[in-house]
């Protein structure tokens, strides 16, 4: 059985325009999918409605065999520490520290009383160092987050997804404001993260070329609708114009270059 | 000479203004029977009077340790009040704020006691207060408490309506509670700021608690004035020296605290 499964989805935030419909795909464990469409295509829309940060409006999401739209608070809450989430803008509270930041991921398996109280254990505060380690960057451990430069932000948001022990990861544009270099770094990591942790990595991009050299499986949405879901080395430049609804013209041949 | 006529045409104007400046002046002194050359001539009287009268003379220091003793409880008392209301008002600011607020009705609510305590002076909350809870040094501090709340809960809400919502997503994707999200993402986001308020406040309520003590009896406002009801001007005037070096204390004190908070 796969673990995520997403049936007929459709999504609608004023009635009238449709942001999503008819979005069908199946999602197996351990797989690293790319979700790449024009802006306004419904990513971000998809994405928040696996962990239900947006409601569904038609169809259904099963994750985990559990129907992720008629969960109550108490089992969405359960259903949420089994979803890490790592954003664009890396959503960090940037006046505390680094590992404050990576240790709020634990919030979800506390009690409202131990998480405000900042009661975490010894094991949890080893693992938070563990994954700082891992990724880099723990000689910033006590830094406030503010401080650090966007490559390493991004790399304290995966730390905290990962503190939680996820069955997968949603990436909301995660390379989308950084540099090609710690873009690079960024991608490297998730990508461990999948082949290494065997999490699953659903990562909406911009950069076609990324989604190609880093997934198993690329996702075209266009207007609310999967046009493309296959492969990645099946995303050809004609699949790439049908996502993105442009025209590439074929290669000219550069005769000038000959007689010359 | 087309500049000249322009110059000429600009202080023709500027004398018809002067001009019915000191009409309406002339016409409201004599509406109100107030003689300007008169008020003027018992300036230097009542400079002359201020002087030999408002004077702090030695006699008048021997009141200093009672002075100092009221003046200690007031600040204290304006403390007390606006801790305690920062306590209340954050509740409010967090009930009353758009972005993270639970409830419609609620936010109204949080919005409404705000307003309806901030509307109303501090004075006449005072002299409301007293009526029902007579002349004590409670009065003097709910007087200043429910103003302090008021203006308290609408600067919380601005700030928390203000700042960035990103870090309350990322809680509620990683399935944090709403108590941690306000307490974990929420408040210190807004921590900076929210202090510089409470700062304010004190400086704020440390003034008012002056004119409020007057009317409740209590602090170095009824000091004031029980020296000056009793002619005693030298008090009346070391009185009024200890508030301002005590005001001007604090506000030092609260701008360096901001100076290294922010």
């Amino acid at each position: 059985m796969s673990l995520l499964t997403v049936q007929q989805l459709g999504k609608s935030y004023n009635n009238q325009n449709k942001v999503l419909q008819n979005v069908n795909f199946e999602v197996d464990a351990g797989e690293f999918i790319s979700i790449i469409g024009p802006s306004g295509a419904g990513k971000s829309t998809l994405l928040r409605c696996i962990n239900r940060m947006v409601d569904i409006d038609e169809g259904a999401v099963i994750f985990d065999g559990a129907d992720v739209g008629t969960l109550n608070k108490k089992e969405l809450r359960k259903l949420r520490t089994d979803i890490g989430m790592v954003f664009q803008h890396y959503n960090l509270v940037p006046r505390l520290s680094v590992i404050e930041n990576v240790l709020h991921g634990r919030f979800g398996y506390k009690t409202t009383l131990q998480g405000v109280m900042g009661r975490f254990t010894e094991e949890e505060k080893e693992r938070a160092f563990f994954l700082l380690e891992k990724l880099g960057i723990v000689e910033h451990a006590y830094k406030r987050c503010d401080q650090l430069s966007g490559g390493q932000q991004q790399r304290v948001g995966i730390a905290r997804a990962l503190i939680q022990e996820p069955k997968i990861v949603l990436c909301d544009e995660p390379i989308a404001s950084l540099d090609p270099n710690a873009s690079k770094i960024i991608m490297d990591h998730l990508k461990s993260i999948t082949m290494e942790l065997g999490i699953t990595c659903i990562v909406n991009l911009h950069q076609v070329e990324v989604a190609r050299d880093y997934s198993d499986r690329i996702i075209g949405l266009r207007q609310g609708q999967v046009v493309f879901d296959d492969v990645s080395h099946r995303l050809t430049l004609e699949r790439t114009d049908v996502i993105y609804g442009t025209k590439t013209k074929p290669v000219p041949v550069v005769r000038e270059l000959a007689t010359v | 000479m087309n500049e000249n006529r322009i110059r000429y045409k600009k202080n023709q104007q500027m004398i018809i203004v002067v001009l019915l400046l000191a009409l309406v002046t002339y016409l409201s002194s004599v509406l109100t029977d107030f003689n300007i050359l008169h008020g003027l001539a018992t300036l230097p009287e009542a400079f002359i009077w201020i002087f030999s009268n408002l004077v702090v003379t030695e006699e008048s220091l021997e009141r200093m340790p009672t002075i100092l003793d009221k003046l200690v409880e007031t600040i204290l008392m304006s403390i007390a009040a606006t801790t305690t209301a920062t306590i209340l008002s954050l509740f409010l600011g967090v009930m009353g704020s758009k972005s993270v607020g639970t409830s419609k009705l609620l936010g109204i609510l949080a919005r409404f006691i705000a307003s309806l305590s901030r509307n109303i002076p501090v004075v006449a909350w005072a002299l409301i207060l007293l009526l029902s809870f007579g002349q004590n040094s409670l009065t003097g501090y709910l007087a200043l408490f429910v103003g302090s709340v008021g203006f308290l809960t609408r600067a919380f809400i601005e700030v928390i309506d203000e700042s960035s919502q990103s870090a309350v997503e990322a809680l509620q994707a990683t399935g944090a509670t709403y108590i941690q999200i306000i307490m974990k993402a929420v408040i210190p986001e807004c921590l900076p700021q929210i202090i510089s308020w409470i700062l304010f406040m004190i400086e704020t309520n440390i003034r008012n608690a002056t004119l409020v003590g007057i009317l409740t009896g209590t602090g170095i406002g009824y000091t004031f004035d029980l020296y000056y009801k009793t002619l005693n001007y030298h008090g009346v005037a070391l009185v009024t020296v200890s508030i301002v070096v005590a005001v001007i204390l604090i506000e030092l004190l609260s701008n360096h605290v901001r100076k290294v908070i922010l």
